[in-house]
């Protein structure tokens, strides 16, 4: 025989948030009115600790079994109270929460109207709540091992702290060598070092570790499971033990492997834009207009010249692919005004004689000694005119192979029509074409501009909606090395968790199937975002796997038969909320 | 004239004053016209005197300021915006009211009478569309009473007969399209010339439409919502019926050509490749390109009303220097395929003494030689 219910019910004020506009008191005095309520308080907030003192004291003094909690929503503080009720041997699914603020307080005026509102809406919790059923809380083991997608900075700096705390760490790279985009670079801002140097030993570690097994020529074909219990399927060469990776390598077997893992890092970084896509600056129609990836390269050969000439005149050209509503790139690439910076103070010192000009919209050097860099640049002698260049054309004379820069000098008001040598458009970045494969095998969103999402923007800049699936680097956004080292190690560090505690918490408030009632149409798998249903191959009936599910109910609307009940939600509890605002 | 309403109206505030749109246009250089500070002024000034800004009839409303907008600010609307001001407190030039005036009395801007639209057809008999036709003919005011653009129309009759087509014209009830109104800030009588021509253009029942210049293909597809209509310029269906196999070349040309593209059908409506694929399938046309082709193309000067106002610099036309980079590419016939741009870039020929070394000719005319 089920116990009475004995239900303990809180308003809270929350300040003045909700006591200015809702008579807490009144709503108190009504709430202990209700029927198997035990004690009515309104205390000032509730989530302080002694607002959960006051509920802990009442479980343990009047033997509540039920607690409802009228206050904000339930995102803010629904762990809190449920782990106060817990902390006291209550299980905490016994609490239930009414909004009060969110949904009373801070939508409505009229104090008599939204006194009254409150009253209905805790009312219907505390109608629930005399419904509810204690659910298990539970935890999976979980794979001690992480799968890092991308060899590049960020995937090598993520997957060495990983390996570092002691875990097996895949890195799984599609070209057949590590170091990403920076190894085609010559030298870094602010510092200047070279970047082979700066790499080298990064690199050596990486396919030296004990930990960390090296997958080059590879590629994620399939990711199946859940956070602690990945499986992860790689196409591609496999190294055997821990040897330095060649690419030609005879210990490296090809084909289809199989990694199981407790988290996934991203760190896929980005693609390249091809100034293809903006005719007007005659990319790929004269030869000496080049991107800023090309002139690189001829850093690293220190040598500059065009059709066999020293330029006299060098223009770069900022924010080519960014910035940009009409293509479709309207964020700025973050990088791009410090290696013009930087590549800009290089050509000069290759070319003494030479005129150095950026055209710019903007100089944004934000980075520590990124406004010192560029104060260096030009105190070298680089000159900066502000006016974003419309459109370059050949220089109709017999001087062959200069091109003119048509644009206007914005500070002096006058269009000018600047003629070069040799121009460098500072491309932008952009999402990675083969994006959309990853985000789709892993059910990763994606910003609007195309590339992944972080789960807040602030708060969150390295988790996504996918549990136990981490960003790092240029996948998430562009920026520079400093920032994708940090975020890697945000990363590295947030899929140790996991990995770390041995065992993850699984939602509790599940979606059950009634196998009389389940007439196996399937209509659940179908509906399902997370995979979690299955039709049981001798039964003919769903089984819906509690870690896999999130307690979404899609599966059980959708149910024709009503043979599923979500956990938590059930129909006779959402009915009891019906009749109690009903006023039956 | 305060600037508020229209700042907030076109939405200037989200110029990043970057300096694309005077950086590319082709007017800056030589005349005082600074779309940039303009768009600043309104931005940062109360007040701005409109009056005293007498380069505003200096644009021609190639629009490639808007095709370069990082923003999607549109500055080519401010100055359609401000000639509006203008037009209102009736400070125009002499010669563009004149234009306008014609285009309110007859239909067409040289003011000429109505009743002689249709005397470019030379007697040969052209169906009225209002009796019903699959393809609508709208001919243009400058195809009709220009003399030298006349050929141009009776081409493109000679190609649509030889295709077979089911087509027709309006006739003496065609009147201007109102494009080159619009952008000489006359919104009223725009607005008359789009419900009047659109009624007119609805009640044919044809399922496309076809015009001579790319002026009128430009406001027919962008402005006038003629949905359900298909409408085209000459070009892109000259293209279609030659890939169909519906046009036999018993002729050709044995020249050097090469071609100029318009602003209103290249920069604005990005038809770049039809018109050449035209010229190439003619027999015997050795096409070249002039370096500054396609997006890049350089302005007749003949849009945004300046075929009726010279402008505030009368000394270098660009249509003299697009014509000395057309003679510089060896071509002995430099192609066009809209109005305006024929007249100015001949003009231009003959003004500099290169007529022995260039013609200039339509598309059509070339067409023309060769069916």
């Amino acid at each position: 025989m089920e116990p009475k219910p004995r239900i303990g019910v809180y308003i809270c004020h929350c300040g003045i948030n909700i006591a200015a506009t809702v008579d807490v008191k009144q709503v108190a005095e009504f709430a202990g009115t209700l029927p198997g309520v035990v004690v009515s308080r309104d205390y000032l907030y509730m989530c302080s600790d002694p607002g959960q003192g006051l509920i802990q004291q009442d479980i343990r003094e009047k033997s509540l079994n039920r607690v409802v909690v009228a206050s904000c929503s339930p995102r803010m503080h629904e762990p809190t109270f449920r782990a106060a009720a817990e902390g006291v041997g209550l299980n905490p699914y016994l609490v239930e929460m009414s909004n009060i603020r969110e949904q009373c307080s801070w939508v409505h005026t009229d104090r008599e109207d939204a006194t009254e509102k409150a009253k209905w809406l805790v009312a219907s919790v505390v109608a629930k709540a005399e419904l509810l059923e204690p659910l298990e809380s539970r935890e999976v083991g979980v794979t001690p091992g992480t799968v890092v997608v991308g060899g590049g900075v960020a995937g090598m700096v993520a997957a060495l702290d990983v390996a570092d705390a002691g875990f097996p760490t895949y890195l799984v790279e599609k070209s057949n060598h590590v170091g990403g985009r920076v190894a085609d670079l010559n030298r870094t801002f602010p510092t200047l070092e070279s970047v082979p140097e700066m790499l080298e030993p990064l690199i050596e570690r990486v396919q030296t570790h004990p930990n960390i097994t090296v997958m080059l020529s590879s590629q994620v074909a399939g990711v199946e499971g859940y956070v602690g219990n990945f499986e992860v399927t790689v196409t591609g060469l496999k190294a055997s033990g821990s040897k330095p990776v060649e690419a030609e390598s005879s210990d490296l077997r090809s084909g289809t492997h199989q990694l199981s893992a407790g988290s996934i890092i991203i760190a896929t970084g980005y693609d390249v834009f091809d100034p293809h896509r903006k005719p007007e600056l005659g990319y790929g129609q004269y030869s000496n207009v080049i991107t800023s990836l090309e002139l690189e390269r001829r850093l690293v050969e220190g040598d500059l010249t065009v059709n066999g000439r020293s330029p006299k005149r060098v223009a770069f050209i900022q924010c080519v692919g960014s910035r940009d509503k009409l293509l479709g790139n309207p964020y700025c690439s973050r990088v791009c005004c410090m290696y013009t910076a930087k590549q800009s103070r290089l050509a000069k010192e290759l070319l003494p004689d030479a005129d150095v000009t950026v055209f710019y919209m903007d100089v944004r050097t934000f980075g520590k000694g990124a406004e010192e860099f560029w104060d260096e640049a030009r105190a070298k002698g680089v000159l900066y005119r502000k006016g974003n260049i419309s459109e370059i054309y050949r220089k109709r004379s017999d001087d062959g192979d200069r091109v003119v820069l048509a644009g206007e000098d914005t500070l002096l008001g006058q269009p000018i029509d600047f003629e070069a040598d040799l121009v460098v458009l500072a491309v932008g970045m952009e999402p990675r074409a083969d994006v959309a494969d990853l985000s789709t095998m892993l059910k990763l969103p994606r910003s609007a501009d195309g590339f992944f999402l972080e789960l807040h923007p602030k708060l969150r800049p390295v988790d996504t909606a996918v549990d136990g699936v981490f960003l790092a680097g240029c996948c998430q956004g562009p920026k520079d090395i400093p920032d994708t080292v940090a975020q890697a190690k945000a990363a590295a560090s947030s899929a140790l968790i996991p990995l770390l505690r041995g065992t993850v918490p699984v939602e509790s408030a599940t979606a059950i199937v009634d196998a009389e009632a389940c007439a196996g149409c399937g209509m659940c798998v179908e509906v399902c975002p997370y995979g979690a249903p299955a039709l049981d191959p001798l039964w003919g009936v769903s089984r819906i796997n509690a870690v896999l599910c999130k307690g979404c109910g899609a599966c059980a609307v959708t149910c024709p038969s009503k043979a599923i009940r979500l956990q938590q939600f059930t129909p006779t509890q959402i009915l009891a909320q019906v009749d109690a605002l009903v006023g039956v | 004239m305060k600037t508020r309403q229209m700042t907030e109206q076109l939405e200037l505030f989200g110029c990043i004053q970057c300096g694309k749109c005077t950086g590319g246009c082709p007017v800056a250089r030589k005349t005082a016209l600074n779309i940039r500070s303009l768009i600043y002024h309104m931005l940062v000034e109360p007040e701005l005197a409109v009056n005293a800004h007498e380069e505003l009839w200096d644009c021609t409303c190639c629009f490639t300021c808007v095709e370069r907008c990082p923003k999607d600010v549109r500055p080519a609307e401010l100055i359609i915006g401000l000639r509006g001001e203008l037009v209102e407190s009736g400070r125009i030039p002499e010669t563009i009211g004149a234009a306008l005036m014609g285009i309110f009395r007859q239909g067409n801007p040289t003011g000429m009478a109505r009743e002689d639209r249709s005397a470019w057809t030379n007697g040969t008999e052209v169906k009225a569309a209002q009796q019903g036709c699959e393809l609508l003919y709208f001919v243009c005011c400058t195809a009709s009473y220009d003399l030298r653009i006349q050929p141009v129309a009776r081409a493109l009759v000679k190609t649509f007969r030889a295709a077979d087509l089911d087509f027709g014209t309006l006739g003496t009830e065609e009147s201007c399209c109102g494009n080159e109104v619009r952008r000489m800030g006359e919104m009223g009588l725009f607005e008359m010339l789009v419900e009047e021509n659109g009624e007119l253009i609805r009640s044919v029942g044809a399922s496309r439409l076809v015009t001579t210049s790319p002026h009128c293909f430009n406001t027919f597809k962008n402005e006038y919502g003629l949905d359900g209509i298909e409408v085209l310029h000459y070009t892109q269906l000259v293209a279609e019926l030659i890939e169909d196999g519906r046009l036999n070349f018993s002729g050709g040309v044995d020249n050097k050509v090469t071609y100029h593209d318009p602003c209103f059908l290249g920069k604005q409506n990005h038809i770049f490749d039809e018109p050449r694929a035209i010229l190439q399938a003619i027999p015997g046309v050795e096409l070249v390109e002039m370096d500054r082709s396609r997006e890049r193309s350089l302005c007749c000067e003949g849009g945004g009303g300046r075929m009726w106002a010279e402008g505030t610099n009368l000394e270098e036309r660009l249509a003299f220097q697009r014509v000395r980079e057309a003679a510089e590419t060896g071509a002995e016939i430099l192609a066009v395929a809209c109005p305006f741009c024929l007249l100015t870039l001949e003009d231009a020929v003959k003004v500099q003494g290169l007529d022995e070394q260039l013609r200039v000719m339509d598309i059509m005319e070339l067409v023309d030689l060769a069916l």
